[in-house]
């Protein structure tokens, strides 16, 4: 199993996603960056963000995207994408799970989403948020 | 007393009409056609143009249009800022009339897309490969989302988007010129096919071909050369500031801010000396559905929420109190990115000359306002005024 890109992890397992911090004003973003967007500082120190938010807003990618995307090896199949608060930061994810039960404000964890085989037939994974099934 | 040599009015308006055109035809001769009517409707010939601007997005260089429209030396700047590129590259002409580099400019837009939904590079953006391999980078996904959030946020139905879209139709049947000229009812617009939820394929707009055209002149020669001259009382162009939300974000931070539409419209509206409430025409950045509901809300053109009762009432048709996107906006013409802003502003001009036909907002508004927003988080906007 590799990362699609591996600056976006902390660790594959468990699954954490690797954002930066300002030394200055405390922001968060995702991925890590060289330069704040809200106080233009340049000190920012890579963490690790939470793996458990909210959502904040979802859709539905009914269609197939033009390159540069990459379909799974056996096709494309509709995926649900959105933005995830988790606290911090809001970070845009590959969203797992049934569209019919997505919800604004309901409770998500991070999960690791298989893309496609690599050149060894391992899998190429990036990440994803899918629901708790918790009761908020 | 304003002062007439550094005031600018639009003297005559060219479009080529948007849609779907024969394949050999080029954005680039659209571009050259759109010029040419916009000269004689000035009554101007390509020769008295001391200063030119055009932009395209992806159909070729503009000043490469010296070519064939002929090589009279004159400055000429390409301008290449999306969906607002038509907005900036009008901005960048009137800059040129102010400063006194000449006392008549041509500013075109032309484009010429593949079919479907727009493809984007990661790297173009700033942004690592893995952004567009997984399938997060799609505009169509924004619109969606930012719909969402806004109508959950204040309390609107869905099907405010397909209210929308009808009005747009029924606009576009009205305007010999717009591509989508078949109204459709708002259950056939939400039955339509899903693209991202809870966008159905007629609540957004399609990518076309098309191309679009107006001659600036310095107010003081514009009498001479327009019957109706349209004072370009204020433009104004911003990029985003932190918070807002933004097509192709991997992130936003949890303290939400205006978007650069905000930013543009309180600039264009405190530069004219006017206000949201005098507006009698708007052009709104209409990619979806929702960004008109959105954009009449950033614009100042209404509060958050009041959406629901200006529309539910029609008071965004022609013959309403806020008349909206009169020429049927994006969805009803299609985007042709380096010229969309130019149609905005070409129907407005249309409107407050009183020559919009069947569409024509009655009663002769004097002001007309446009609104261009566009990747990766840039607003463009112009208040217009009736000069007679």
């Amino acid at each position: 199993m590799s990362a699609v890109d591996p600056a976006l992890f902390s660790s594959l397992d468990p699954p954490r996603l690797a954002g930066s911090r300002c030394a200055s004003c405390g922001t968060v973003t995702f991925p890590a960056q060289a330069g704040c967007a809200k106080c233009t500082g340049t000190d920012l120190t890579r963490v690790e963000l939470a793996d458990r938010g909210t959502l904040w807003t979802w859709t539905v990618q009914a269609f197939e995207p033009k390159a540069p995307y990459r379909a799974p090896d056996s096709g494309f199949v509709p995926y649900g994408v959105g933005y995830v608060d988790l606290g911090d930061v809001i970070v845009e994810s590959r969203l797992v799970g049934d569209p019919a039960g997505f919800e604004i404000g309901m409770a998500m964890r991070l999960t690791l989403l298989p893309l496609w085989s690599g050149p060894d037939d391992a899998p190429v994974v990036s990440y994803a948020f899918e629901p708790t099934g918790a009761v908020l | 007393m304003s002062d007439t040599r550094t005031e600018v009015a639009i003297v005559g308006v060219g479009l080529h009409p948007f849609g779907r055109h024969d394949a050999s035809l080029t954005g680039m001769a659209m571009g050259a056609q759109a010029g040419r009517l916009a000269l004689a409707d000035a009554g101007v010939s390509w020769a008295d143009i001391g200063y030119a601007v055009g932009g395209s997005n992806v159909s070729g260089k503009p000043d490469t249009l010296v070519g064939v429209l002929g090589l009279t030396g004159v400055p000429f700047v390409n301008v290449r800022n999306g969906c607002a590129t038509g907005g900036v590259a009008l901005a960048t002409a009137a800059n040129a009339i102010r400063a006194g580099e000449t006392d008549l400019a041509l500013v075109v837009g032309f484009d010429k897309h593949a079919r479907g939904a727009f493809a984007a590079s990661p790297a173009d953006y700033g942004h690592a490969n893995w952004y567009g391999e997984t399938g997060l980078m799609v505009t169509t996904q924004f619109f969606a989302m930012k719909d969402r959030r806004y109508l959950h946020t204040h309390g609107l139905k869905d099907r405010l988007l397909a209210q929308v879209a009808a009005k747009a139709f029924r606009c576009g049947e009205l305007n010999p010129a717009a591509w989508r000229r078949t109204a459709l009812s708002e259950d056939e617009i939400m039955r339509a096919r899903v693209i991202n939820p809870p966008l159905t394929q007629y609540m957004l707009c399609s990518p076309s071909e098309g191309a679009a055209a107006v001659v600036l002149a310095r107010a003081d020669r514009a009498a001479d050369l327009c019957e109706r001259p349209v004072r370009l009382a204020a433009v104004a162009k911003r990029t985003r500031r932190f918070g807002s939300f933004e097509v192709f974000a991997p992130w936003l931070p949890p303290e939400a801010g205006p978007s650069p539409s905000v930013f543009a419209a309180r600039a264009v509206f405190e530069a004219s000396g006017l206000s949201p409430a005098d507006v009698q025409v708007a052009q709104l950045q209409d990619t979806d559905s929702g960004a008109e509901i959105y954009h009449m809300a950033e614009t100042g053109l209404c509060e958050d929420g009041a959406q629901q009762a200006l529309i539910d009432l029609n008071e965004t048709a022609p013959t309403g109190r806020l008349p909206v996107n009169t020429d049927g906006g994006c969805l009803a013409n299609g985007e042709p990115v380096g010229a969309s802003g130019l149609r905005q502003v070409i129907e407005v001009v249309l409107q407050l000359q009183g020559r919009a036909g069947a569409r024509q907002v009655p009663d002769g508004p004097r002001v007309g306002f446009t609104h261009v927003y566009g990747a990766p988080g840039i607003s463009a906007c112009t208040v217009l005024t009736s000069a007679t």
